[in-house]
C-alpha cells in the first residue's frame, strides 16, 4: 500500500501526538472526570492505527520495536497481581488502597492502587488491539 | 422514549436476526456487531434514562443517573470488541482455507 | 489414621513411579513397586491380634463438609480380611510380574495403573460413608479398564476392557442409585449407622429398590449371572493382572458389598432368594462353561465365574439366619457366612496361584490353547505341581484348603432342608452337587490337558524349560498356603475369619460362638459322601467327555448373553448416530434456529403463560424532536444493511449505527460509554476494512423463498419478544435499584466518577476477567494468523 500524500502525513504527525496527549489526559482523569484505562487504551490504540492507515505496518514496527503481544500480557499480569497482592496482606482480594502524597508542582494527590490496576488494563487494551492490527495486517504478506 | 427506544431496539435486533441466519459468512458478523449495539442500548434503557445527573460526583449534585448499567456497558462493549476481531479473522482465516465463505459449504468432512 | 494412610500411600507410589522409571532405566521398577505393597500388608498384619479379640478402628476426617460428606475410615475383620488380601495377593502379583513382563514394556504405565487400583480397593474396603464407597467403586473399575487394556495395540483387549468398563459402571451406576435410596430411608450416609437404623425402615417402599439396585452393583462386579460375559473377555489383561484384579480382589468386591450389606437388607426374605439363587445359578453355569473353554485363561475366567457363585450363595445361605433369628439351632447357618469368607479366602489362593501358573505356560510355551498344550510335566515339574496343587484344591479334593471349604458348603446346602421349603431345598444340594461334578471335570481337563499326553502340537521354534526362579516364587508361596492354610485351618479361622464374622453378623453372638472349629474329618457324613461321589462321577464325565461334549453347541449363538451385549452396544451406536445426523447437520443456520426455537418456547412459551405482560406509556421520560430523527435514522440505517449490494456499505451503516449508539450514550448521561463507543467503533470499522482486503466481495444471496420466510419470521419472532419483554421489564419495579450504594463511591473508594469507580474497584473482578478476555482474544488472532496448516504451507512452496 503505498499512499503518496503529504498533507494526511503532516497532519498525522500532529494528530498523533495531540491523541496521544487526550489519551494520557484520560488516563488520569479516570477518577474523577470521564476516562479511564479502557478509554485511555482504546485512544492510545487509535493513535496507533491512524500511524498505520497513512504510513505501513513495517513503519510502525520500526518506529515503536514493541511485540505487543508481551504489552498485552504485562497488562493483564498487572492488573491479576493488584489483584493477587491484597491477599498476601491480610485483605480482601482485589481490595484497592490508596494514600494522599503531597506533589511539589501540582500539590496534595491521591496515589492508589487503583492507578496500577488502570494501567494493566489499559497496556492490554493498547497490546491487544495492536497485536490484532499488526497480525491481520501482516497476513496476507507471508 | 423508552417505549421508542425499545422499538428501535426491537428493530435492530429482527435485522440482526435476520443477518445471522444467512449464508455469508460477513453478514453474519455484521449480525453480531449490530446485536451487540442493540444489546448495549437495551441495558442502559432498562436502567432509567433521563432521569438524573452525569454520575461525576464533584462535577453535579445529584441525583445521579444509575451508574451500574453504564459500568456493565463498558466492559460490554470492549468484549464485543474483542469478539468481533477474533470472528472477522476467523471469517478470514476459513475463507483462505476452504476458499469460501459460505457457511453453508462449510459443514465439516463428514458431511461434505 | 493408619487406614487413611494405607489408602494414600500407593497413591503416592503410583504418582512417583511413572518419575522412578525415567530415573532408573536399568532396573526393572516392580522392585521398587514391591516394597508399598509389602509394607501395607505388615502393617495390617499388626492389627491382626486387636482385630480378632473384636475391637474395630474409626477415623474420620471432613472431606466435603456442607455436603456432610466425611471420609470416615473403618477398620473391622472384613475390611481387614479383604486389605490383606489385597496387599499380601498385591505383593506376590508384584513380584511376578517383575520376571512376567519385560523392561521393555511400558512399565511406568503399569505399575502406576496397578498402584491406583490398589487404592482404590482399599478405600472400598475401609470406607463408611456410602458416597466416598461409591467413588472408589468405579475407580477400582477405571484401573481395571485401563489395566485390561494395557496392551491396548490389540482390538481385543479394547474390546475387553470397554466390555468390563461398561457392565461394571452401568451397576456401578445402579448402586449409587441404590446408595442414595438408603441414604433416604435411614437420612445417613454412614454404613454403621444405617445398620443401626436399618431395622426400623423394613416396610419403607423404597426398601425393595434399593435392595435391587445395590445387588446390581454386587452382581456386576462379582461377575454374577448374568453379567458374568465380560469377565472372560477382562482375560486380555497381563496374567498378572487376571490374577490379582480378575480372580483375587476385585471381583470379589462384590462378595464384600454382599457381606458388608447382608446385616442392612438380610431382614427381608428377598435377600436370602435373590443372593442365594443368582450365586447358585452363576455357579452351575460358570462350571459347565470352564469345560468347553480352549483357552487355559478363559478355562479359569469361567472357574472364577464359578467360584464367585459359590462365595455369592454361601452369604445368601448364610443372611436366613436375620429372618430366623439368632440361636443355637440356627448358628449352623451363620457358618455358612463363614465358609463363604473361608473359600473366599481359599479361592484367592489357589485361584493366584493357578493364573499364576497359566502365566509361566504362556510365558515359556508361548501358546494358551488347551488343544495344542501337553506333556508339559517333565519339562516343568514345579509348574507341574503348583498347578496340581491348585488345582485339585479348586476340585475340592483332601489335603488342600479348597476341601474344607467344599465340604462346608454341602453342609450349608444340606441345612437348607431344615428349612421349610419343600422342594426348593433339594434343589440347593443338587445344584451344588452338579456343580460340583463340573468342576472337577473342568480342573481335570485343566491339568490333564497341560501336563500330561504329549508336546507333538506345540511350537517346535523353542525350547521349553521351567520358568525363572523367581517366576516361581510367588505361585510357590501360595501353594504352600493351599496346605498350610487346609494343615492348620483353625489358626485362620480364629485369627483373621472369626472377626469377620462379627462384621456380617453383628449383635448376634460372639465370635468365639461363631467360628466353628474346621475339621478335615468329621466323620463319615453326607457331605463328605457327596464329595466321593463328586470324585467318581467327575471322573467318569472327564473320560467320557467327548462323548457328551455335543451339549454345549445345543444353545444357539444368538442365545448367549455375549450376542445380546453386542447387539445391544451395536444398535446404540446406531441409533446415536442416527439420531445425532438427525439434528447435527453441521449447517450453522440450523443450530441457530434450534436455539431461537427454544428460547422462544421456553421464554414466550413461559410469557405467554404467565400472563405477564404489562406497558406503561405514563412514565416514559419526554422526547425531543431531534431524538426522534436519530432513531429513525438509525433504523433505517440497520433495514438496509440487509439490503447492502456492497460490503462496505453495509460496514457504514454499522458504523452509523454505532455512531447513534454514542450519541444517545451522551443523551442518556453516559459519558465514559460515549467516549468508548466511539474509539472502539473506528478501530472496529477499520478491522472490517482490513479483513475485506483478503475476503471476496459478497454476492446476493440466493436462497430459496422459503428460506427467506422462515428467517424473515424467526427474526421478526425474535424482534417481537425482546420488545415485549422490555416493555414488562420496564414496567416491573419489585427490586429496588442498588445505585445508591454506588453513588458512595468516594467515601469509599475516593473516586468521583462513579463508572470508573465500579470498574476499578466495586467491580474490579469483571474487570480483570475481562481484561483476560481481550488478551486471549488477541492471542486467538495471532495465533490464528501465524499458524498455518501443513498443507497450505506446502501450497505456497510450490507456488
Amino acid at each position: 500500500m503505498k499512499i503518496n500524500d503529504v498533507i494526511l502525513r503532516t497532519v498525522v504527525q500532529v494528530v498523533v501526538f495531540i491523541i496521544l496527549t487526550i489519551a494520557i489526559y484520560l488516563f488520569f482523569a479516570g477518577h474523577y472526570t470521564p476516562g479511564g484505562g479502557f478509554v485511555a487504551g482504546l485512544v492510545l490504540a487509535s493513535a496507533a492505527v491512524l500511524l498505520y492507515l497513512t504510513y505501513d505496518a513495517e513503519k510502525i514496527k520500526k518506529g515503536l520495536p514493541l511485540d505487543f503481544k508481551v504489552v498485552a500480557a504485562i497488562g493483564v499480569t498487572l492488573a491479576l497481581t493488584t489483584g493477587v497482592a491484597p491477599v498476601f496482606f491480610g485483605q480482601p482480594f482485589l481490595n484497592m488502597s490508596s494514600i494522599s502524597v503531597p506533589f511539589p508542582l501540582i500539590g496534595e494527590k491521591e496515589l492508589a492502587t487503583v492507578m496500577i490496576f488502570e494501567l494493566g488494563v489499559a497496556l492490554t487494551v493498547v497490546g491487544v488491539v495492536m497485536t490484532i492490527i499488526l497480525s491481520i495486517s501482516e497476513g496476507g504478506e507471508d | 422514549m423508552e417505549t421508542l427506544m425499545v422499538l428501535l431496539i426491537g428493530i435492530f435486533v429482527s435485522v440482526a436476526t435476520y443477518l445471522l441466519l444467512s449464508k455469508n459468512i460477513i453478514r453474519i458478523i455484521i449480525g453480531t456487531a449490530l446485536l451487540s449495539h442493540a444489546v448495549h442500548l437495551l441495558i442502559l434503557t432498562i436502567g432509567e434514562v433521563k432521569k438524573g445527573d452525569v454520575p461525576l460526583l464533584k462535577e453535579k449534585p445529584g441525583p445521579y443517573t444509575d451508574a451500574l448499567p453504564q459500568a456493565l456497558i463498558l466492559t460490554a462493549i470492549v468484549i464485543s470488541f474483542a469478539v468481533t476481531a477474533f470472528v472477522l479473522v476467523l471469517a478470514y482465516r476459513a475463507y483462505a482455507k476452504n476458499g469460501t465463505d459460505d457457511v453453508e459449504e462449510m459443514r465439516g468432512d463428514e458431511l461434505e | 489414621m493408619i487406614t487413611k494412610l494405607m489408602i494414600i500411600i500407593p497413591l503416592i507410589a503410583a504418582i512417583i513411579v511413572p518419575l522412578l522409571h525415567k530415573r532408573f532405566k536399568t532396573i526393572h521398577i516392580g522392585w521398587f513397586v514391591l516394597i508399598i505393597p509389602t509394607i501395607l500388608f505388615v502393617m495390617l498384619l499388626r492389627f491382626i491380634p486387636l482385630i480378632s479379640s473384636g475391637r474395630t478402628f474409626t477415623h474420620t476426617w471432613d472431606w466435603i463438609p456442607s455436603y456432610n460428606i466425611s471420609f470416615t475410615t473403618y477398620l473391622d475383620g472384613l475390611s481387614l480380611l479383604f486389605a490383606l488380601l489385597i496387599t499380601g495377593i498385591g505383593s506376590l502379583v508384584v513380584l511376578y510380574s517383575i520376571f512376567y513382563l519385560s523392561k521393555k514394556e511400558s512399565l511406568h504405565k503399569f505399575y502406576c495403573y496397578l498402584l491406583l487400583f490398589m487404592t482404590a480397593m482399599l478405600g472400598v474396603v475401609f470406607s463408611d460413608h456410602l458416597l466416598v464407597l461409591y467413588f472408589f467403586w468405579e475407580f477400582t473399575s477405571v484401573s481395571s479398564f485401563l489395566l485390561i487394556a494395557f496392551w491396548h495395540h490389540r482390538k481385543a483387549s479394547r474390546r475387553g476392557a470397554q466390555k468390563s468398563m461398561l457392565i461394571t459402571v452401568s451397576g456401578g451406576v445402579a448402586m449409587l442409585i441404590g446408595f442414595l435410596m438408603v441414604a433416604e430411608m435411614t437420612d445417613s450416609f454412614s454404613i454403621r449407622e444405617i445398620i443401626s437404623i436399618m431395622p426400623t425402615e423394613l416396610d419403607h417402599r423404597l426398601f425393595m429398590p434399593a435392595m435391587i439396585f445395590i445387588l446390581l452393583g454386587a452382581f456386576t462386579k462379582s461377575a454374577q449371572f448374568p453379567f458374568h460375559i465380560w469377565l472372560p473377555d477382562a482375560m486380555e489383561a497381563p496374567t498378572p493382572v487376571s490374577a490379582y484384579l480378575h480372580s483375587a480382589t476385585m471381583v470379589k468386591a462384590g462378595i464384600y458389598l454382599v457381606a458388608r450389606f447382608t446385616p442392612i437388607f438380610a431382614m427381608n426374605m428377598n435377600w436370602f432368594w435373590i443372593v442365594s439363587i443368582v450365586g447358585l445359578i452363576t455357579l452351575f453355569w460358570g462350571s459347565f462353561n470352564a469345560g468347553k473353554q480352549k483357552d487355559l485363561k478363559a478355562l479359569l475366567a469361567f472357574s472364577t465365574v464359578s467360584q464367585l457363585g459359590l462365595i455369592m450363595s454361601l452369604l445368601g445361605i448364610g443372611s436366613i439366619v436375620y429372618v430366623l433369628g439368632y440361636s443355637a439351632e440356627t448358628a449352623i447357618y451363620t457358618q455358612a457366612g463363614f465358609a463363604a469368607i473361608f473359600h473366599l479366602m481359599n479361592h484367592a489362593t489357589f485361584k493366584g496361584a493357578l493364573f499364576m501358573t497359566v502365566g509361566i505356560i504362556d510365558h515359556e510355551v508361548g501358546s494358551r490353547d488347551i488343544r495344542r498344550l501337553g506333556g508339559l510335566m517333565r519339562v516343568m515339574p514345579i509348574t507341574f505341581t503348583i498347578a496340581s496343587i491348585g488345582s485339585m484344591s479348586m476340585a475340592g479334593l483332601p489335603f488342600f484348603n479348597g476341601f474344607l471349604s467344599k465340604e462346608m458348603f454341602f453342609e450349608a446346602t444340606l441345612a437348607i432342608r431344615h428349612l421349610d421349603l419343600h422342594y426348593a431345598a433339594s434343589l440347593f444340594v443338587v445344584v451344588a452337587w452338579v456343580a460340583s461334578v463340573l468342576t472337577f471335570v473342568y480342573c481335570a481337563i485343566f491339568v490333564a490337558q497341560t501336563f500330561f499326553g504329549t508336546r507333538d502340537l506345540l511350537p517346535k521354534d523353542r525350547v521349553i524349560h521351567e520358568a525363572p526362579k523367581g517366576m516361581l516364587i510367588a505361585p510357590s508361596i501360595l501353594a504352600i498356603l493351599v496346605v498350610l492354610i487346609f494343615i492348620f485351618p483353625n489358626f485362620f479361622g480364629k485369627y483373621i475369619l472369626g472377626s469377620t464374622m462379627l462384621s456380617i453378623y453383628p449383635n448376634m453372638g460372639s465370635i468365639q460362638e461363631m467360628t466353628p472349629t474346621i475339621s478335615a474329618w468329621h466323620g463319615f457324613n453326607t457331605a463328605l459322601i457327596m464329595t466321593i461321589g463328586v470324585i467318581i462321577l467327575g471322573s467318569i464325565l472327564y473320560a467320557t467327555r467327548k462323548k457328551w461334549s455335543g451339549i454345549y453347541g445345543v444353545l444357539p449363538e444368538k442365545m448367549t448373553f455375549n450376542y445380546l451385549y453386542d447387539l445391544i452396544v451395536e444398535e446404540i451406536q446406531i441409533v446415536g448416530k442416527f439420531v445425532t445426523d438427525l439434528y447435527m447437520t453441521g449447517s450453522l443456520r440450523h443450530y441457530l434456529i434450534y436455539i431461537y426455537l427454544f428460547i422462544f418456547l421456553v421464554v414466550g412459551g413461559y410469557f405467554v403463560k404467565s400472563n405477564s405482560f404489562a406497558i406503561d406509556f405514563s412514565q416514559n421520560a419526554p422526547v425531543e424532536w431531534y431524538e426522534i430523527i436519530l432513531m429513525i435514522v438509525m433504523a433505517l440505517a440497520a433495514v438496509f444493511i440487509i439490503f447492502a449490494k456492497l460490503r462496505l456499505t453495509a460496514v457504514v451503516l454499522n458504523g452509523v449505527i454505532g455512531l447513534g449508539v454514542a450519541i444517545f450514550f451522551v443523551l442518556f448521561r453516559a459519558p465514559d460509554l460515549a467516549l468508548t463507543q466511539l474509539v472502539v467503533e473506528s478501530v472496529t470499522t477499520v478491522l472490517f476494512l482490513l479483513c475485506f482486503s483478503y475476503l471476496p466481495e459478497w454476492k446476493v444471496e440466493k436462497s430459496a423463498k422459503i428460506t427467506k420466510l422462515i428467517n424473515a419470521v424467526i427474526a421478526i419472532g425474535a424482534g417481537v419478544l425482546v420488545v415485549v419483554i422490555s416493555f414488562t421489564v420496564l414496567e416491573y419495579s419489585e427490586f429496588k435499584t442498588i445505585s445508591g450504594f454506588f453513588e458512595n463511591a468516594y467515601e469509599l473508594v475516593g473516586g468521583a466518577n462513579i463508572v470508573n469507580a465500579i470498574l476499578g474497584d466495586f467491580r474490579a473482578f469483571d474487570t480483570m476477567l475481562e481484561v483476560v478476555v481481550l488478551l486471549t482474544a488477541g492471542l486467538g488472532v495471532y495465533i490464528l494468523i501465524k499458524s498455518k496448516s501443513k498443507k497450505e504451507r506446502n501450497n505456497h512452496e510450490n507456488k
